[in-house]
């Protein structure tokens, strides 16, 4: 039964196109570079973030490589302390903010639309804004290693450290307008993507039908909305201590160090969860698709997701227990963060719950899944040991920290971000990556990732301190700091054969049957588009009956409440083709914008006169954006209406959630027939 | 009238773009940009949040001997900040000669809405250096910065919003604001009263109470 029948989606003749004004005339590139600086299609966009992310990881991970080097014996002096505290600083400012956040925005920028059933995000351009000013802020913050050095105050910058008594150069002023850049980016597009997922659901796609993935990263944006105006004023903040004398920070006139560290946290903690939701976003919908089970307990996944998402605010001091805050706070901070453990656990027993009795497939992204949540939980019991006070005053800044935190974003995060990497690759580029590369790939990443970040818990216990630039021989740290560095360069091998993966299957897709739309026969909307997908994504809006409704497509149950095959995948995707959907016109003004950016991050560093420039940037930017022709579909035929709304389909068991969205556009063209 | 209404709902159900007209094809009920600026609200307490928690934390920890609150000329302030409370009243005339479609009472409170709004500035750059002449710099003391910083941000907020009042006011004079875009003031007028109420916090507990 051919559920999405294709009617015609030609416009009717009558779009006129808008008048050239010179510059601001809108680009019309569609091919070659031109077409991906101006874009402002999602999807290639997610492509930009995804691979400014990977070079990001790249770097982070070089200055990982020269820490374990640095360490790989005793009394070693490779680098020297100064280039240690710079090293491993921004080792975790990359990481963190120029890696994880943005390989997890790729997904999201790309995954969200098509899994609600969208054409694009809510505000295209505004999106392609983000990626810009991210990337700008990036590259902001790293040409700091070639201006007299890169921040030296742990990735948390604590003061006093991070003042310009105890930090002259210019690297911590780098580190605050770095993330002041970044920081707006991630906020205007956390902004753009909570709306579009409230408002641009397609059809039936109420809230409790809407894929994990989705609910996650928009919980994850919630977060973002709340977490980076803090962290933008202690940024600020320190910022003018450092370069207008101000006294924020300043001990001698009586300011408090501890609100540096309450701001910090503030933003931090939830910031952990920024990292982490997505992640167990992308699990949610791999495990489910290689099990071939609907995903176990949907309903308490999302609900621990947004407790995990509440409960994060009232955290934020655990990071503080050897700061001094007084008894009370610490035993508050330390019962409430063992909450949290709660619907965190709820998750980890969901998803097994989803393998139990599965049939299950070990393909590459699986296993990433799996791997990501074991290694999680190896995490998250480390972490649980760090909520009870006292212990913690024995961890804390240890190397058993070290292992934890990385346990927690490596090893949850980073490992299901590859997996993800591997089960979207050929939606987005139409070609699948090699599982046998990419098995090599898991196994060396894994095995290297425990050989580095294992010992670490000894190490720690033993008494090793965090950030340590060298140790004395035969206090008992040579033999697991020597294991560590060899699991480092295992694991970077493991990396880079992500990499070698890629060119390999690239160079090979032409010999290789093309992948279909539907490759992991998987559950939700994306897979029902082309693959790559078109531009317009949906052709035409499909109607969503039910949670999974793709699957349900495809899927009836039998007696025994087992699937059963009741259309072809073939009958059931859209295959696309050379349609002329209306969309927004490219643009380059989100570019120029972005460049001003950093013009006066660099003025306000080094001198206030160049900020003039970079304003007049930033402003004619916008003068541009506000005039540019609006290029908006405002003429769009009967053809793109959409139908009334459907009643509830199988398998939904009616959810909570959404209702507000129940007026629905009812169509008078009635051009698509109802389905069911 | 109609037929716009038409067109704009199926262009907004179908495709995503910017601006929103019609609340009703999205699946909120209200459009992108509207709800786009509660969501940038909502951030926006949390930063004046972040900043009066610093002030109030740091004003009870100045030295002894430094100059603080009672520098305050309190009458001056009420003033002041009466004639922004005044502003909020004429951006809820300019909305409503929005949505009644009449142009020329829009911008008439528009330019109303922002002269209030820089007398309002023009009271705090005033007072400002006033404070500066009597000693009180911005690097001067931990509670000279945290004031500084507090009412600055406040004041480039409303800068900021003057910005847009003007814009609005152009738009409109070269007819580029018609009834189907009142929603944009509207939202301009979300920010507006957004300033107001945050400067009605910031008077209170950093002016008025001791
Ligand atoms: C590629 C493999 C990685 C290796 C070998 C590695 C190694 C290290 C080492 C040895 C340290 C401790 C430095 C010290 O305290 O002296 C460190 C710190 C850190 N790493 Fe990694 N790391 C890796 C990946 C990551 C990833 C993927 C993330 C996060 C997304 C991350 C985040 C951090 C953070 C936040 C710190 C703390 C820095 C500080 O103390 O301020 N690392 N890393
Ligand atoms: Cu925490």
């Amino acid at each position: 039964m051919a559920v999405t029948e294709r009617t015609t989606l030609e416009l009717p003749a009558a779009i006129a196109e808008p008048e050239p004004l010179g510059v601001f005339a809108r680009p019309r590139a569609k091919r070659g570079w031109r077409a991906w600086v101006t874009t402002v299609d999602h999807k290639k966009i997610g492509i930009m973030y995804g691979a400014a992310s990977l070079f990001f990881f790249l770097i982070g991970g070089i200055e990982a490589l020269i820490i374990r080097s640095q360490l790989a014996v005793p009394n070693n002096d490779l680098i020297s302390a100064d280039a240690y505290n710079q090293l491993f600083t921004m080792h975790a400012v990359t990481m963190v903010f120029l890696f994880v956040m943005p390989l997890a925005a790729a997904f999201a920028n790309y995954l969200i639309p098509l899994q609600i059933g969208a054409r694009d995000v809510a505000f295209p351009r505004l999106n392609a804004l983000s990626f810009w000013i991210f990337l700008a802020g990036g590259i902001f913050l790293n040409t700091s290693w070639f201006l007299g050095g890169g921040a030296d105050c742990g990735w948390f910058c604590y003061v006093p450290n991070s003042t310009v008594t105890f930090s002259p150069s210019h690297g911590v002023d780098f580190f605050a307008i770095g993330l002041l850049i970044t920081g707006t980016a991630s906020l205007v597009s956390a902004i753009n993507l909570a709306v579009t997922v409230l408002n641009m659901r397609a059809p039936g796609m109420t809230l409790m039908r809407m894929p994990v993935f989705t609910w996650m990263a928009f919980i994850t944006q919630m977060l973002l909305v709340f977490a980076m105006p803090v962290i933008t004023v202690a940024l600020i903040l320190l910022f003018f201590d450092r370069r207008f004398g101000t006294n924020f920070f300043d001990v001698s006139e009586g300011a408090d160090p501890l609100l540096w560290q309450h701001l910090f946290w503030i933003f931090g903690h939830p910031e952990v969860y920024i990292i982490i939701l997505p992640a167990f976003g992308v699990i949610s919908e791999i495990i489910p698709t290689f099990s071939r089970k609907p995903l176990f307990g949907y309903n308490f996944m999302v609900f621990a997701g947004a407790a995990i998402g509440f409960m994060g605010w009232g955290v934020w001091a655990h990071h503080m227990f050897a700061s001094g805050m007084g008894p009370l706070s610490v035993a508050a901070f330390s019962v409430s963060t063992m909450f949290i453990a709660v619907p965190t656990g709820i998750k980890i027993f969901n998803w097994l719950a989803t393998l139990w009795g599965g049939r299950i497939r070990f393909t590459v992204p699986m296993m990433y899944a799996v791997a990501a949540v074991a290694m999680f939980t190896i995490g998250g019991l480390s972490g649980v040991s760090h909520s009870i006070a006292p212990a913690d005053t024995q961890q804390t800044d240890t190397y058993y920290i070290v292992a934890h935190f990385h346990y927690v974003i490596f090893g949850g995060a980073v490992l299901s971000l590859f997996g993800a990497l591997y089960f979207w690759w050929p939606k987005a580029f139409g070609y699948r990556l090699s599982e046998k590369l990419g098995k090599w790939n898991f196994w060396l990443t894994l095995i290297g990732f425990n050989l580095t970040f294992g010992p670490m818990h000894v190490l720690g216990l033993q008494g090793m301190s965090r950030r340590t630039w060298t140790y004395d021989r035969g206090i008992g740290f040579d033999g697991w700091n020597l294991v560590a560095t060899v699991g480092a360069f295992v694991l970077a091998l493991g990396v880079l054969l992500f990499l070698v993966n890629v060119a390999v299957s690239t160079a090979r897709r032409k010999s290789q049957p093309p992948v279909g739309h539907d490759p992991w026969d998987a559950r939700s909307l994306e897979w029902m588009v082309a693959s790559p997908p078109p531009e317009y994504n949906f052709d035409p809006i499909p109607h969503v009956r039910a949670r999974d409704d793709f699957w349900y497509r495809k899927y009836g149950e039998d007696e025994f409440g087992r699937a059963v095959r009741i259309a072809a995948t073939d009958d059931v995707v859209q295959p696309g083709g050379d349609r002329h959907v209306h969309l927004p016109a490219p643009s380059y003004w989100p570019l120029v914008i972005a460049l001003g950016m950093p013009i006066i991050g660099y003025g306000l560093i080094f001198n206030l006169w160049l900020v003039v420039p970079g304003l007049l940037l930033v402003v004619a930017g916008m003068y541009g954006w506000s005039i540019e022709p609006p290029d908006e579909p405002e003429h769009t035929g009967p053809a793109h209406q959409e139908a009334a709304d459907q009643p509830d389909g199988p398998g939904d068991s009616g959810g909570a959630g959404d209702e507000s969205g129940a007026a629905e556009v009812s169509s008078a063209s009635g051009e698509e027939a109802p389905v069911g | 009238m109609a037929e716009t209404a038409t067109a704009t709902v199926s262009s907004q159900a179908a495709l995503g773009h910017e601006a929103g007209h019609d609340p009703h094809a999205t699946r909120t009920g209200i459009s992108n940009t509207k709800l786009a600026m509660w969501l940038f609200l909502a951030s926006d307490c949390l930063l004046f949040g972040a900043l009066i928690s610093t002030f109030l934390i740091y004003e009870g920890r100045l030295p002894a001997g430094e100059i603080g609150k009672e520098i305050f000329d309190i009458p001056f302030t009420s003033v002041s900040s009466f004639v922004l409370l005044m502003s909020s009243l004429t951006m809820v005339l300019a909305v409503a000669a929005a949505h009644r479609g009449d142009a020329r009472n829009t911008r008439l409170w528009l330019a109303a809405t922002a002269t209030l709004g820089s007398v309002f500035i023009g009271g705090q750059i005033y007072e400002f250096t006033v404070f500066y002449r009597e000693g009180l710099g911005f690097t001067t003391s931990i509670f000279s910065s945290a004031f500084y910083t507090l009412t600055g941000f406040h004041g480039a907020h409303v800068t900021g919003g003057i910005v847009m009042l003007v814009s609005l006011i152009v738009l409109s004079l070269r007819g580029k604001l018609p009834m189907e875009k009142a929603e944009t003031v509207e939202i301009v007028g979300l920010y507006w009263h957004f300033v107001d109420v945050v400067w009605i916090v910031i008077f209170a507990v950093v002016y008025l109470v001791p």
